[in-house]
């Protein structure tokens, strides 16, 4: 047991060695840099250069590397090129947006498509079921920034609900925050739920021809009670892995949600850091999210053998 | 009876009172803008939205531009020139103070214009301060600037944002907090969205009328006119998107300024890269472009038609449009004459404005009429920057030069289009230590010839600086002379 936790540690170690390697070399072949980019058109070469070396950029590359990892070992991702603020507070503060979106989207997503697979599922073959799976089809086609244009123009521009964007921020109460969030979620949420309530409906149709329902509606149990207490329960299954793979998706969906919306979370800081080869931003919030998704995949490993005597045995 | 009577002039009262406060006039202003500055520095990087932020508003300098264009006393209320035009001796106001309740005197005027020269600055408009040998403090409110030689920029240059007065108390934080002498305060940044600024309570000068002003920044054109439109923003600095500008016109909640600024936009050419170093060449170029297709098609009919680098609305502008009139005949004459009867290919690199990207297409089919082929490729700024701007390797690109009167980039023979000509070198010298205003105008009109007549670069169109203001906000600047947004004089009408 203590070998094998090793032995996934040592993976860890070098799966984050190797995702370092990759980013900053991948981020340093990309042409531009930000002194050059900060300084315009009408500086002088002494000027780019002067820049160059108040920023730490005149420093061989193998060297730049080498104090960035350093600095990463000790908690600290570095400081921006051009807000001059240190990374991990920025990417802190655009997490309180992004975040929440997130949630907001998958919360959203979920409420509005396990019902609505169920529904279908129920009335399998009926005109409502063809008119929901109708409408799923149309929300996964739909691109999600231009449903958040129309969003857009009917709650803030036509009925004036909504503002048109922007966040309001969390210390004027959750409830303004909230609001200001709730158009790039449905925008967000849409396609997902289409996804997950077509996912629900048909997980649902199997489980429904099952023997297990057979017996039950045998026992005497209604068409509803069967499906409450013994088809729905079954069917989550895959519909929770789905939502689990959803929430990546919906941090990356949200890159461009916030543009449209602009909204100062890490998406958009993203975007930016690049236009403007911010590049330690960029690999910093790169190797945070590296670092997030393998230690997240480590727990997981470790706790399937901590749960599962079986693999236990077959590791040892 | 009389209790009745009461409560009937109560109820009378209230709503009028209620009505006074919905009437009381609204003192807080939203300025959209597209691009978010990356600090706080105006003297640290080129960023114009450093400048559309905080000059004027935050930060002040010796002198200022006003909304024409001209040049007025800032900090400086007066100034005298010796008679060789060397020694500038400024009278600076009194009781000016930073918004940390220091003083600005003449040992921060010293300061700053000996940090924006030094050796290792990293002022993006170094050569504004070239030429200045000495700065002497004389008494704490007056101080000499000493040039090498006779300048006629000179009090332009110190208009400028990168000339602005700093204190070296507060210059460690400049960047995250600005301390200026400003009629207006920097409050708050939340980086990604907006920053805020409040009302300078004990302001040297005439006192701002609002009390609060907040910049937020909506880089997506389409995100810009739904804020427009809901009225999130009241005021939208240079509209990214100007086919949307009928619709502001038509309705009566808005206003749309239309006015001039500094960029003249234009088809940079490689001076020195076959076989742009033909004059022919440039000339048949010149002859192949149509700059109302252009101002039509990417800018929907906004911007001025152009024939040499300098702003029309400049009083020394000659128009020499004339000279390279749409001809696509005579281009083709001329490409032949040159050698190229069948044309040539080149590369376009555009960076990622719309005019450029939109022009771009636009002259791209243009320039295949008279049989030249462009290989168009798009680029990031960072790119542009890297392999256009430093690399110089690049046939053409198109590019909107937005400082303020700089025709003397042509003077600088690495500068990204490498043209070389002594004869222009010259006459910006000589500019450059002219004072006379007769003499000085007379030089220009002909710096602007040399190049039109050098076809140095096809000459497109001057952009229109396009504003969509709420119709009641009174004292928005038309014309942008240097990229700023000056609020000092802006209120809400009632």
């Amino acid at each position: 047991m203590l070998e094998y936790f090793f032995r996934r540690v040592v993976t860890l170690f070098f799966t984050l060695v190797f995702a370092s390697i990759i980013i900053f070399v991948s981020l340093e072949i990309i042409p531009g840099d930000p002194a050059s980019y900060m300084l315009g058109i009408n500086a002088q070469e002494d000027t780019v250069i002067a820049l160059k070396k108040e920023l730490g950029l005149d420093k061989p590359k193998f060297e730049r590397y080498l104090i960035w990892v350093k600095g990463m070992l000790i908690g600290d991702f570095g400081v921006s090129y051009t807000y001059r603020s240190p990374v991990i507070e920025m990417v802190g503060e655009r997490l309180w947006v992004s975040l929440p979106l997130a949630i907001y989207a998958l919360l959203l997503s979920t409420i509005i498509a396990l019902p609505v697979g169920i529904f279908a599922a129920a009335n399998r073959g009926k005109i409502l079921d063809f008119s929901i799976m109708g409408f799923t089809q149309i929300g996964i086609a739909i691109p999600n920034f231009w449903f958040a244009m129309l969003l857009v123009y009917l709650f803030a521009i036509i009925l004036r609900w909504f503002s048109a964007g922007g966040f309001a921020g969390w210390e004027d109460g959750i409830i303004l925050g909230l609001k200001s969030l709730t158009l790039p979620a449905i925008a967000l949420a849409l396609p997902q739920a289409s996804i997950l309530a077509r996912v629900m409906r048909s997980s649902l149709i199997d489980i429904l021809s099952e023997d297990f329902m057979k017996t039950a509606r045998a026992k005497g149990l209604s068409f509803k009670k069967a499906l409450i207490s013994h088809g729905i329960r079954n069917a989550l299954i895959p519909v929770l892995t789905i939502i689990g793979l959803q929430f990546s998706f919906l941090m990356a969906g949200a890159i461009i949600i916030e543009n449209v919306f602009f909204l100062p979370g890490l998406g958009r800081l993203i975007f930016q850091s690049i236009a403007q080869r911010d590049i330690i931003v960029v690999e910093s919030v790169i190797m945070l999210l590296v670092f997030s998704v393998v230690l997240v995949t480590f727990i997981v490993d470790i706790a399937y053998v901590i749960v599962d005597p079986r693999l236990r045995s077959s590791i040892l | 009876m009389k209790f009745f009577k009461n409560i009937f002039f109560v109820l009378l009262v209230i709503p009028i009172v209620f009505s006074v406060n919905a009437f009381a006039s609204k003192t807080d202003l939203t300025v959209g803008l597209q691009l978010e500055p990356p600090h706080l520095d105006p003297t640290g990087a080129a960023a114009g939205a450093i400048d559309q932020v905080l000059y004027s508003n935050v930060f002040e300098g010796l002198t200022r531009f006003a909304s024409d264009g001209s040049i007025i006393p800032g900090l400086a209320k007066s100034w005298d020139v010796s008679s060789d035009g060397t020694t500038y001796t400024f009278h600076l106001h009194k009781g000016v103070k930073y918004h940390d309740g220091s003083d600005m005197d003449a040992n921060d005027v010293k300061f700053s214009l000996d940090r924006a020269r030094a050796e290792d600055t990293t002022n993006a408009q170094k050569a504004l301060f070239a030429g200045i040998t000495d700065v002497n403090v004389i008494d704490s409110h007056k101080v000499q600037v000493v040039l090498d030689k006779p300048n006629g920029n000179f009090l332009f240059n110190l208009a400028w944002g990168d000339a602005v007065i700093v204190s070296e108390d507060s210059i460690e934080n400049i960047k995250q907090n600005p301390v200026g002498t400003g009629a207006f305060v920097f409050d708050n940044w939340v980086q990604g969205d907006r920053i805020e600024l409040k009302k300078n309570n004990s302001y040297w000068g005439a006192p701002a009328k609002l009390e609060k002003a907040t910049f937020k920044f909506i880089s997506d054109p389409s995100a810009a006119f739904a804020a427009m439109m809901a009225e999130d923003v009241d005021v939208f600095k240079s509209f990214p998107a100007p086919e949307n500008l009928v619709q502001f016109e038509a309705d009566s909640r808005f206003k749309v300024l239309i006015g001039s600024n500094e960029g003249e936009t234009i088809l940079s050419t490689n001076n020195k890269m076959e076989p742009f170093n033909n004059l022919k060449v440039r000339k048949a170029l010149a002859h192949a472009i149509d700059r109302k297709a252009i101002i039509d098609g990417a800018m929907f009919g906004y911007g001025t038609p152009i024939g040499t680098h300098f702003a029309p609305h400049h009083p020394a502008y000659v128009d020499l449009t004339g000279q390279s009139q749409y001809d696509p005949e005579l281009s083709k004459k001329l490409l032949s004459e040159a050698g190229f009867p069948d044309g040539f290919t080149t590369t376009l690199k555009l960076p990622p404005p719309a005019y450029a990207r939109k022009g771009g297409e636009i002259i791209a089919s243009q320039l295949r009429d008279v049989g030249i082929n462009v290989e168009i490729s798009n680029l990031e700024w960072a790119q542009w920057l890297e392999e256009v701007f430093r690399g110089k390797d690049y046939g053409l690109t198109i590019v909107s030069h937005t400082e303020p009167f700089d025709i003397g980039i042509y003077a600088r023979p690495e500068y990204y289009f490498q043209y070389d000509s002594k004869e222009f070198q010259k006459v910006i010298e000589d500019l450059t230590a002219e004072t006379n205003p007769v003499q000085r105008t007379s030089l220009m009109k002909n710096a602007q010839k040399i190049i039109a007549d050098d076809y140095v670069n096809g000459y497109l169109f001057q952009r229109a600086q396009l504003s969509v203001v709420n119709s009641k906000v009174i004292g928005m600047w038309k014309n942008s002379p240097t990229q700023a947004t000056d609020l000092t004089a802006v209120y809400w009408d009632n």
